[in-house]
């Protein structure tokens, strides 16, 4: 796979503002989404530890239960929709083209587009807490008739779903058609390096369950205002009719702010081992897999909404399924590890972190599919510690190892490993001091989303707060190391990393603004 | 390590001091079904560490053994057809074997036939209602725990948050069977002790069942977001032994007829406010808040006066009723404030309240109201009044 790059030389370009609002640049655009994602990241994560100062001692101290809901919702909402999601499209704006040797995206007009929307729509979000009644605060699921209930910032939000939702569907089509037209020549689809396969498979899962939750909120918006009863019984509608809707894209969009971390760690663990990627074909096939069963376990989130026992059954089995493709890739990363050259940057002891512990949040994941367990921890806090470990040291932990891979390329600077370091063993240990002792609160009875609770959870909920705490501020220091980075640092040169075999680290760090203007080939 | 080893004990002795309480599992269970759950979750919970610790055993031996820094060379080998199937069909194998006992509880708890007596259980924003079917007993079950303690300017009593003033009572050995409904939004009936959680939708009848073996207090709480009062609808359970629950239901049946003599009776406006009090912290205070000053916005203020801004949707009906003008709440006439007690306002979060307290309840809490705060009307308000009104409702008189 050896190529030569062509530089095209840096072409004009506005500076300053209009740069950043006019560009059509891969580059250009990749950065903006992963700066807008840093910035909801932090934003979220201080929601969140106002909800853990709440909730550090029982009684409550700083907000009345109307303010504490709206933290949670907004928390859950801009960390999904704001952080986790921008990020990853961020990577694919940056990865993709440099990964299969294009020059850029398919559609450079629109990919300008699907990022200056995103603003606009957390403008609104955010904006709510200004509105009467304030933020949303019917938890970031949005469940009727609750949320009916609602002052204007949840129209606000409904608005701000669509935007983004728009945002994500240009963006996803954008992928595919970069993916399926634009490949170097010699690069087929099983050439492709994993992370675009992940991206791939994300891409369609968003076109197909986007549409999805912008009509389900639509009829919310018109059962709000216009006299509609879709999900109100007295019309003869039906609440939870809300909630397969919601779940059918719910589901999916689980795997879409996991799939590409997946694509993430398949990228970093061979090159830190030194060693091919083990199974790459059954790593393809187990992606395809989980992309495909997303569509038919949704309602395993509504296993107390009064189901028939055939439903419970058929979304128990499914939701069971899904441990094989997803135990496959935990295996052949195993594998890939076994008998290599192992060093541990920070890339790789994050890539490692998330192996370990994306594996417990899938293991209570599996407790949770079985429907009697499922019956006694449904929204209590072992929820809330499984979707974290899943989502904070799955996907956002993927999202940091991703960076430390790739800035030394995007900088042309190493950043500062001492400094790495010490974020990834701050996180990892603030992390499990955090999110561990849910499992236990939640095992015990502690409910989710209550600003107040029981004094038998207060050893645990203390034990957590301190541990978010450490975990919040400890992300500060991430945006320290990258900023130190970005500034400056021992030149990284084309290759950094021993065993990176990609195209991207055939041409030189930073890249030149525009690249593979002439194919490389692959043989 | 070390320097993670010390931090954790510092955590755990902070946290120590103060009410030293770890509960690492499931609480203990009461029912046959809360068993085989505790059961199902244990057996997992140790297949899960089986397979973690086997799994992760691999991952760590290769990350300490196979470090470059130890001199060891990568091997080039990327596939191997044989391995890839076994632990693709292991697995699924260990799941066949998890799904087989589940099934059997699953259907186990889907099996309401043959219950011995029916309580119809209602979520209201957020107190729960029961109603014992061919009884003629129906009562609701407020939290108990006083609003100073929440606040912390008391301390916090044992049962904290997880106490009620009338707890749901049933017999031991008997299958009950719990009929789930809602009146506003959607809530979730959950005692863990009895491995029953189920939701109470609004506009649809769920079943589920229980069987408690011994007598007991057991304690829940309400487990779906159903607004401000989330955290503060607790749910109580006591079970008795037969004859015990024989004469609760009595005793219970004769003070339905007390309740009903206080509807005559006459009081004066110190009896009525003292009463309203407690009636509008347990149920009112929630929204319009103990000061009565309300949440800008979304829950009026209830003081003649008071500035309050919101969405049109909210202030049109105040407006329409006499409680709302040029920003300002306004009080409005007795028969008015009764309307929306008694009919809440349909669209907004003001729910008939006055359908689920008894007629002196609500004449002693519009009393309060109206003779609280800023307000000085010094009108007193009766429970006769209010069991006309009601009579009237009853007959389909529209109520403003």
């Amino acid at each position: 796979m050896t190529t030569a790059a062509l530089n095209l030389g840096e072409h004009s370009h506005p500076d300053g503002i209009q740069r950043w609002l006019t560009t059509t640049n891969h580059k250009d655009i990749g950065t903006l989404y992963l700066c807008f994602s840093f910035a909801m990241f932090l934003f979220a994560g201080s929601l969140a530890m106002l909800v853990r100062a709440e909730l550090f001692q029982p009684g409550l101290q700083f907000f009345q239960p109307n303010v504490f809901n709206q933290l949670t919702t907004m928390h859950g909402l801009i960390m999904i929709f704001g952080a986790i999601m921008p990020a990853f499209v961020g990577f694919a704006n940056w990865q993709i083209p440099l990964m299969i040797g294009a020059p850029d995206m398919a559609f450079p007009r629109l990919n300008n587009w699907s990022f200056w929307l995103l603003p606009m729509a957390f403008l609104l979000l955010i904006g709510a807490f200004f509105a009467p009644g304030g933020a949303v605060a019917g938890g970031w699921t949005m469940y009727p008739p609750l949320f009916i209930q609602g002052g204007p910032g949840y129209d606000m939000t409904i608005f701000a779903i669509h935007i983004m939702g728009i945002s994500s569907i240009i963006g996803s089509i954008n992928i595919i058609t970069t993916i399926l037209n634009m490949r170097a020549p010699g690069m087929s689809l099983m050439k492709m390096p994993m992370f675009v396969w992940t991206w791939l498979i994300t891409a369609y899962l968003l076109v197909a369950v986007m549409p999805v939750l912008a009509s389900t909120v639509t009829m919310l918006l018109t059962d709000r205002h216009f006299g509609t009863h879709f999900f109100d019984a007295a019309g003869g509608g039906d609440p939870v009719m809300f909630q397969h809707l919601f779940w059918f894209f719910g589901h999916p969009e689980v795997y879409i702010m996991i799939l590409p971390a997946f694509g993430i760690l398949s990228t970093i663990i061979p090159v830190f081992s030194r060693k091919p990627l083990f199974g790459y074909h059954s790593m393809v096939y187990a992606t395809a897999s989980i992309a495909i069963l997303a569509f038919v376990v949704w309602a395993h989130h509504m296993f107390t909404v009064g189901m028939p026992v055939a439903g419970q059954l058929f979304f128990m089995y499914s939701t069971m399924l899904i441990a094989v493709p997803t135990g496959v890739k935990v295996f052949s990363w195993i594998a890939t590890m076994w008998r290599g050259a192992i060093t541990f940057e920070t890339p790789m002891l994050f890539a490692v972190a998330v192996v370990c512990l994306f594996t417990i949040g899938g293991f209570s994941g599996l407790v949770l599919a079985v429907v009697p367990v499922d019956i006694q921890l449904q929204d209590t806090y072992y929820v809330v510690a499984h979707f974290h470990y899943v989502l904070f040291s799955g996907a956002a932990m993927s999202i940091m190892a991703g960076v430390y891979y790739w800035l030394p390329k995007w900088t042309g600077h190493m950043y500062d490993e001492k400094l790495g370091q010490w974020h990834f063993w701050l996180t990892a240990i603030a992390f499990n001091v955090t999110f561990f002792p849910m499992h236990f609160l939640g095992l015990a009875g502690m409910p989710r989303r209550i600003p107040d609770y029981a004094l038998q959870f207060a050893d645990f909920n203390m034990i957590s707060s301190l541990g978010s705490f450490v975990l919040g501020a400890s992300q500060l220091l991430f945006l320290f190391t990258v900023i130190k980075c970005i500034r400056g640092g021992p030149s990284a040169g084309d290759k950094p990393w021993e065993g990176a075999e990609t195209l991207e680290w055939t041409i030189p760090s930073p890249p030149p603004y525009h690249t593979f203007g002439i194919p490389p080939l692959i043989k | 390590m070390k320097r993670a080893a010390v931090c954790i004990a510092i955590l755990l002795s902070i946290a120590g001091q103060s009410y030293a309480n770890y509960n690492l599992n499931l609480q203990t269970p009461a029912t046959p079904i809360a068993h085989q759950i505790y059961d199902l979750h244990t057996l997992i919970l140790l297949v899960c560490l089986f397979i973690f610790v086997g799994v992760f055993g691999f991952m760590f031996y290769a990350l300490y053994k196979h470090r470059k820094s130890a001199g060891h060379v990568a091997a080039q080998f990327h596939q191997n057809t044989i391995l890839e199937i076994v632990w693709t069909f292991i697995p699924f194998l260990i799941l066949v074997g998890i799904a087989y006992p589940t099934t059997q509880t699953v259907l186990a708890m889907k099996n309401i036939d043959h219950a011995d007596m029916s309580i119809k259980v209602t979520g209201h924003q957020w107190v729960w209602e029961y109603e014992y079917l061919g009884e003629g007993v129906k009562y609701v079950s407020n939290l108990a725990t006083p609003r100073d303690q929440i606040d912390n300017k008391v301390a916090k009593g044992v049962h904290y948050l997880l106490e009620v003033d009338q707890p749901m009572v049933v017999p031991t050995g008997k299958k009950v069977r719990v009929l789930l409904t809602s009146n506003d939004v959607i809530h979730s009936w959950w005692v863990p002790q009895l491995g029953v959680k189920q939701d109470a939708i609004p506009g649809f009848i769920h079943e589920a069942w229980f069987q408690v073996d011994n007598p007991g207090t057991y304690r829940g709480q309400c487990a779906e977001l159903c607004g401000v009062g989330h955290g503060f609808m607790p749910i109580v359970v006591e079970a008795l032994a037969s004859k015990d629950y024989e004469d609760w239901l009595k005793t219970k049946k004769s003070s339905v007829a007390e309740a009903t003599a206080t509807t005559t009776k006459t009081y004066t406006l110190i009896e009525l406010k003292a009463q309203g009090e407690k009636v509008y912290l347990s149920r009112c205070a929630v929204c319009h808040q103990a000061n009565g000053l309300g949440i800008s916005g979304t829950f009026p203020p209830l003081i003649d006066g008071t500035p309050f801004t919101a969405d049109v949707e909210v202030t049109t009906p105040l407006k329409e009723r006499g409680f709302w003008k040029d920003g300002k709440v306004v009080l409005g006439s007795k028969a008015r404030h009764l309307g929306i007690l008694m009919n809440g306002i349909s669209g907004t979060a003001m729910q008939p309240i006055g359908q689920q307290l008894s007629d002196f309840e609500v004449a002693a809490v519009i009393t309060y109201e109206r003779n609280n705060w800023g307000n000085h009307t010094g009108e007193l308000i009766q429970p006769a009044e209010v069991s006309a009104m009601r009579k009237g409702t009853s007959k389909g008189v529209p109520l403003p």
